[in-house]
């Protein structure tokens, strides 16, 4: 009996060992995963941060001779990134003009529609284009857009590449508010004689707006870093260009542009910094606007 | 309904005569073969409180919600016979304009969570597009909220949101929202069944109130609250009316035996 | 006294609901169309590929673009991209199940589960290229300095950070899983006096063991897809990577790489290889989802 008692005490503290060393491997495996975070940070904002004045927003980037010449004479390298501002500004506006009003209203054809076949098959095929890698959706704007609309590399290329992109995520995210909302929100405003449209654009809609909203941002933050598509379809220019039909620059392709150029790959790091702030402040915005605009019901 | 005869030989022809709304042979079904709610046949009269009580699933819900086609929001539901309004078919009517002129209010108080107080009450207005003038406005949300006793409570706090209110006031808010539009019949399904009792007896009186102006259809399974504030009562059974009549004739002495179950207490 | 007169007006009402239901639908129909049209345009523009080599091109070795003796074969391509994401599966797994017990068990709510969690959503912002640069400037080094490989290039490397970009999809999904496992399982082995590793060890893991693994599945998806940074570290070989340090090539780098000077048959097998990208991820997609929908219904 005792000698029984002092077994399982001792496989008890055994236990108990097992336990507090699997919580702390745990955490510590947790916590070591955000490191990569901080070490990428670190560096950019230690290059980076030098580089970031008044004239790295408004000019546009240098030619490799031209900053061959400031590296020779131990000056800083000129220029900005303008032209990758205002391109990324124009291929994501145009990539969101083309997928929020269609994501919006295929979320609410979704939301509306729990059965059938055709809204189960809309779900299949939106499941289906989340996964499809960002480099494919370029070989498809190229195919779709560049050969036989603009002939040649153009912003609308790229524009048609990334709202494809985000359409998903817009679609399933409008989806997921507007079910959230309790049906007797809907049953009251039909009850008052509203017709269904209405209701749906002036009682769901701003009922779910914070979801909705929070969705587009998200699908924006994740598009605008991409650089895999638009190298096939944007291309990227040296100029500030408005003409959409045009190749235009963007901040990701100016990275990726100054990575591949020795005597520019000292921009890279004021580029990245942007555009990695710029990523940043849309999820941040993204989170205010869930918590800011938050309907109770 | 003008009619101004007042001696008792003449009730039942008033009776008839102030037939607000008549139900005829009513069957609804959602989906399938099954009814919900089997020839249901009664006549509603007008400025009184009906009542429809009876054991969850018993299809009282679904009578009210065949009142103002709202049970035509599922997809499969299908009905035999019919209901007018006023003589006119309800089922020939635009389901838009027919709930203009009967009102509802929800188990669960359900104001407008993006309106404010004041938007909730002229929802009907604003949802459909229809433009008031600012006087016109400000009148109808006076007299709307008066009528249903919210009016001092609120009047300092009326561009705050609706969902600020406690309970009891959201639900007093819905029936404003309800009122609003000056609808012919007001339908109720089970409004007090998410208050507590000092709200409840508020909604209660303020029901007792409004039969002057309109007439209401209530759903409950709440005898006691039957018993208090309506003058006719329907006990549904099953999907069948058993029994509709007088509340204080079915109170006292039901005809049908299961009726008499029910207010024992014996299910439900 | 109750006029309730059928209008024009009211005819046009009835019109437009069913004009507003049929349009909600076209977005459903727009949606399907565009998921078509990508498999078509695929298709068709990988025929001359198949036409030429046959099914040879998904088990053929040979790239080889010289004119006259052109042969396309993806096999060193296909291998690189699997053997490149199972090695960023691998060395993802302990720490994104660990992020996934995290906060899906251990810390839900609170501080600590806040500061990673958004932590977390930042490590998913960064953009593919930067990670590339952290790859380029900070990890190759390390590696090279580790003797592990002498340029630093390679298979290797891009997992390793490959593991870090799919932390986040691999870690939430997981713990929204781990979060549904009924907690009246848990209290009922807690009540027999289970330590916390032995509740997960006996009843979180078999109970969300099949959701966990879908959602190592659309993070292996994600990985297989990543352009990027796989482009700026794998070394960009075309030949069959002979061990995990040799360097290689991933069928999405070899798109970017290759597409923008590519015309004739190098181009169609391009094209051909988005397609066989396109099946891949959307037959891992497929899997993932499937698995995570029985596990939530």
């Amino acid at each position: 009996m005792n000698i029984s008692n002092s077994i399982s005490q001792q496989k008890l503290k055994w236990r108990i060992f097992n336990d507090r060393l699997f919580s702390i491997v745990m955490m510590s495996l947790a916590f070591i995963s955000a490191l990569p975070l901080l070490s990428i940070l670190y560096q950019l904002i230690k290059k980076g941060y030098k580089q970031i004045r008044l004239n790295f927003f408004i000019e546009v980037a240098p030619d490799t001779m031209e900053a061959m010449m400031a590296k020779v004479n131990h000056e800083i390298i000129p220029g900005g990134i303008a032209n990758g501002i205002v391109g990324t500004l124009i291929i994501v506006g145009m990539a969101s003009l083309i997928a929020i009003p269609l994501g919006l209203i295929c979320g609410i054809y979704l939301s509306e529609t729990s059965k059938g076949k055709m809204a189960g098959l809309v779900r299949f095929v939106v499941d289906m284009l989340q996964g499809v890698p960002s480099i494919v959706l370029g070989v498809i704007a190229y195919i779709w857009i560049v050969k036989p609309v603009t002939s040649g590399f153009s912003a609308l290329a790229g524009s048609v590449a990334l709202s494809i992109m985000m359409l998903p995520s817009i679609i399933r995210s409008t989806e997921e508010t507007l079910k959230m909302i309790p049906s007797t929100l809907k049953e009251a405003a039909l009850s008052l004689g509203v017709p269904y449209h209405r209701t749906i654009f002036k009682v769901l809609l701003p009922t779910g707006m914070s979801g909705i909203a929070t969705g587009i941002i998200l699908g924006i933050s994740r598009i605008a870093g991409e650089t895999a598509p638009l190298m096939l379809t944007a291309l990227g220019s040296s100029a500030i260009n408005l003409d959409i039909t045009q190749p235009s620059s963007a901040i990701p392709l100016l990275v990726w542009e100054f990575y591949n150029d020795p005597n520019l790959i000292d921009l890279i790091w004021g580029a990245s910094l942007i555009l990695l702030l710029i990523i940043f402040l849309l999820n941040l915005g993204a989170k205010a606007i869930a918590k800011k605009w938050k309907v109770q019901y | 309904m003008e009619s101004t005869i007042l001696n008792k030989e003449d009730e039942k022809i008033i009776q008839i005569e102030s037939t607000i709304l008549n139900i005829d042979e009513l069957s609804v079904s959602y989906g399938g073969d099954k009814y919900s709610i089997d020839k249901v046949s009664a006549g509603i009269q007008k400025n009184k409180i009906t009542a429809i009580m009876g054991p969850s699933g018993c299809g009282k819900s679904t009578l009210l919600r065949a009142i103002n086609r709202m049970h035509e929001l599922y997809p499969e539901t299908h009905h035999k016979g019919s209901i007018t309004l006023g003589g006119e078919d309800i089922y020939k009517i635009n389901p838009i304009q027919l709930r203009r002129k009967i009102g509802m209010v929800f188990q669960r108080p359900n104001p407008f969570p993006t309106m404010s107080i004041y938007d909730n009450v002229i929802a009907a207005y604003i949802l459909n597009g229809i433009k008031l003038k600012r006087s016109e406005k400000n009148e109808i949300v006076e007299r709307s909220l008066r009528e249903v006793g919210l009016w001092d409570e609120t009047k300092d706090v009326l561009h705050k949101r609706g969902t600020f209110l406690s309970g009891g006031q959201q639900q007093r808010l819905c029936i404003a929202r309800a009122l609003a539009y000056k609808p012919e019949v007001i339908l109720l399904d089970e409004p007090t069944s998410a208050l507590d009792p000092i709200a409840t007896a508020k909604i209660e009186d303020l029901l007792v109130k409004l039969k002057k102006n309109y007439t209401i259809i209530l759903v409950t399974h709440n005898m006691g609250q039957a018993a208090r504030i309506s003058d006719y009562s329907m006990f549904m059974y099953l999907g069948e009316l058993v029994e509709y009549g007088k509340t204080k004739k079915m109170f006292t002495t039901p005809k049908d035996e299961r009726t008499e179950a029910y207010l024992m207490g014996k299910f439900g | 006294m109750f006029k309730l007169i059928t209008t024009d007006r009211q005819n046009y009402r009835m019109k437009s609901e069913r004009l507003f239901q049929y349009f909600l639908k076209l977005s459903g129909v727009l949606i399907l169309m565009m998921a078509i049209g990508i498999i078509v345009t695929l298709i068709i523009g990988s025929i001359p590929t198949f036409k030429e080599f046959g099914f040879g091109f998904i088990y053929s070795p040979d790239w080889n673009p010289t004119e006259g003796r052109e042969s396309y074969g993806a096999l060193p391509f296909i291998i690189g991209t699997i053997v490149t994401s199972l090695l960023a599966l691998a060395f993802t797994f302990p720490f994104a199940f660990s992020i996934a017990l995290f906060l899906g068990e251990y810390f839900r709510e609170g501080r600590m589960a806040s500061i990673l969690k958004s932590m977390i959503d930042l490590l998913a912002g960064i953009p593919s290229v930067v990670y590339g640069l952290w790859g380029f400037y900070t990890i190759k080094p390390i590696i090279v300095e580790l003797g592990l490989n002498a340029q630093g290039f390679g298979i290797f490397t891009s997992s390793f950070v490959l593991a870090i970009m799919i932390i986040p999809y691999a870690s939430s999904l997981s713990a929204e899983v781990i979060n549904m496992v009924p907690s009246n399982l848990k209290e009922a082995a807690y009540s027999l006096g289970a330590t916390r590793f032995e509740v997960v060890k006996n009843v979180i893991i078999p109970n969300a063991g099949s959701g966990i693994f879908a959602g190592f599945i659309l993070a292996f998806g994600r990985a297989i897809g990543e352009t990027m940074a796989v482009t700026m570290l794998i070394g960009n070989s075309n030949n069959i990577p002979t061990n995990l340090f040799d360097l290689g090539n991933t069928m999405a780098s070899l798109i970017a790489n290759q597409f923008g000077e590519a015309d004739g048959l190098k181009y169609t097998s391009l094209v051909a290889m988005g397609l066989l990208l396109f099946v891949l991820t959307g037959i891992l997609n497929l899997i993932g989802k499937m698995i995570m929908k029985k596990f939530t219904a």
